[in-house]
């Protein structure tokens, strides 16, 4: 087992301030599935800073790689073939080894592969849109994909999501499990996003903006994006001790 | 020991969106031959774990008193005897052949989950030596979600564990209580609905 928690405490409590409130009404989904009671605050136990554990034999040789993992055989999705690397560490900088990232997104032209979605944008027959990586020593981790197109959505009548790729992260503890979305650098449909903006802290937003990173591109081949992933970081002390009562 | 100075920030969060099931069930989103054919979490139970068998059905219901069908479901509980399958687990050693963690999609069509899974022993609250009653965690992400939900399912023949429990005594509003217990169908079968918004809202928790 490889995601040893970098010590035994509690879980920093949650910055509420950096993520979307549950109810968000120009995000219109959320309007109706957003609880309106207060979170009940327990803070953390055995059940919390423990987690469930992945391996490297629970995954196939080319899960991490977009660009084979659905293509058939001497064929390539069609889009910019670009890396997405980064470091999944904690709030205190340590890396999170072991750590099972899964990523899904729209193909080139905009659309997913789901039975649902109905989008104009064509399919593409050599691409998924799913990939998972378990994090290295120093919670590295990298994935090779096709960078996702916008696609229009229901909502307003005129609202594109930027491209974006969905992140879903774990950590060594269940408290610390979190879905989020990446985005890239540059992109004018950042701005005018309702799923974005409903990030309170508008500099929060920055941290889910991959950098271009044109030290790490094959040259003729493939562009490079950074993305670095922060999860809970934790006390060193066991656990932390609550007085009993609110 | 000395604390390092905190200096990172957690990623916010953003909403699964209609598609998690391409990430975390892809064959429930028509990827059928993808990861071997089988999502992770799809299997919490094999023929040596040791426990008493359970199921468990529900559905998530919006504020309109719909079902939906665009939801993940996780479970992370301990084994029979207590212990969880995770390296911060110092307690004792685990059953190996339970990781107690389960995945599964709310059902495209129906909007139900499913689970089989076996029903965990008792765990300390925190650093007191005193028992919870017997719970499952469970986190639950979908589209309009923007921060994945966490709850607990109790077991509701567990009268007088579950009347002692500290978790559930915590709770303000005692007459929610009952939206963390599961309905017993038939033996070992249970119930679970789980109420994002309005009357008999699930109690959520900040943990
Ligand atoms: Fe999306």
């Amino acid at each position: 087992m490889t995601n040893k928690p970098p010590s035994s405490g509690g879980f920093f409590p949650r910055n509420f301030k950096i993520h979307p409130p549950a109810y968000a009404p120009d995000y219109k989904s959320s309007i109706a599935r957003s609880p309106k009671l207060a979170l009940v605050s327990i803070g953390n136990g055995i059940s919390e800073i423990t987690g469930p554990v992945f391996g490297h034999e629970d995954l196939g040789p080319t899960d991490n790689d977009l660009i084979l993992n659905y293509s058939a055989k001497d064929k390539s999705p069609i889009g910019e073939r670009i890396i997405v690397y980064g470091r999944l560490m904690d709030e205190r900088g340590k890396g999170i080894e072991g750590a099972l990232i899964e990523i899904w997104q729209a193909n080139s032209a905009g659309r997913y592969r789901h039975t649902k979605d109905k989008y104009i944008g064509p399919l593409d027959p050599n691409f998924g849109g799913c990939g998972r990586t378990i994090t290295g020593e120093d919670g590295n981790y990298e994935f090779r994909t096709i960078k996702p197109g916008p696609y229009p959505w229901p909502n307003g009548i005129n609202d594109w999501r930027p491209s974006h790729i969905h992140f879903s992260l774990f950590g060594p503890g269940f408290s610390q499990r979190l879905i989020t979305q990446m985005y890239f650098e540059g992109d004018p449909l950042i701005k005018i996003c309702p799923i974005v903006n409903t990030i309170p802290d508008k500099e929060a937003i920055d941290l889910l903006i991959a950098r271009l990173d044109m030290a790490n591109t094959i040259p003729m081949d493939t562009l490079a994006y950074e993305f670095n992933l922060v999860l809970r970081g934790r006390r060193s002390t066991l656990f932390e001790n609550r007085p009993e009562g609110n | 020991m000395t604390l390092s100075p905190k200096i990172y920030q957690e990623l916010p969060s953003q909403t699964a969106g209609p598609y998690v099931h391409i990430g975390c069930t892809p064959q429930t989103a028509g990827l059928e031959t993808i990861y071997g054919g089988s999502h992770l979490g799809s299997k919490m139970i094999n023929e040596k774990t040791l426990g008493t068998r359970i199921s468990i059905n529900g559905k998530i219901f919006d504020g309109t008193g719909t079902p939906i069908k665009d939801g993940i479901i996780e479970l992370w509980q301990a084994d029979a005897q207590g212990l969880f399958n995770s390296p911060a687990e110092n307690r004792g050693e685990p059953d190996r052949n339970f990781q107690g963690w389960g995945r599964q999609p709310t059902d495209i069509l129906t909007g139900e989950f499913h689970f089989d899974t076996i029903k965990p022993g008792r765990i300390p609250y925190l650093s007191t030596s005193k028992l919870q009653a017997p719970f499952i965690s469970i986190w639950v992400a979908a589209r309009g979600i923007n921060l994945g939900l966490h709850t607990r399912m109790y077991f509701p023949e567990e009268v007088e564990a579950n009347s002692e429990d500290p978790v559930l005594n915590r709770l303000e509003h005692q007459n929610r209580i009952n939206t963390l217990l599961a309905k017993p169908i038939t033996d070992g079968m249970y119930q679970f609905d789980i109420v994002l918004q309005g009357e008999n809202e699930t109690v959520f928790f900040d943990i």
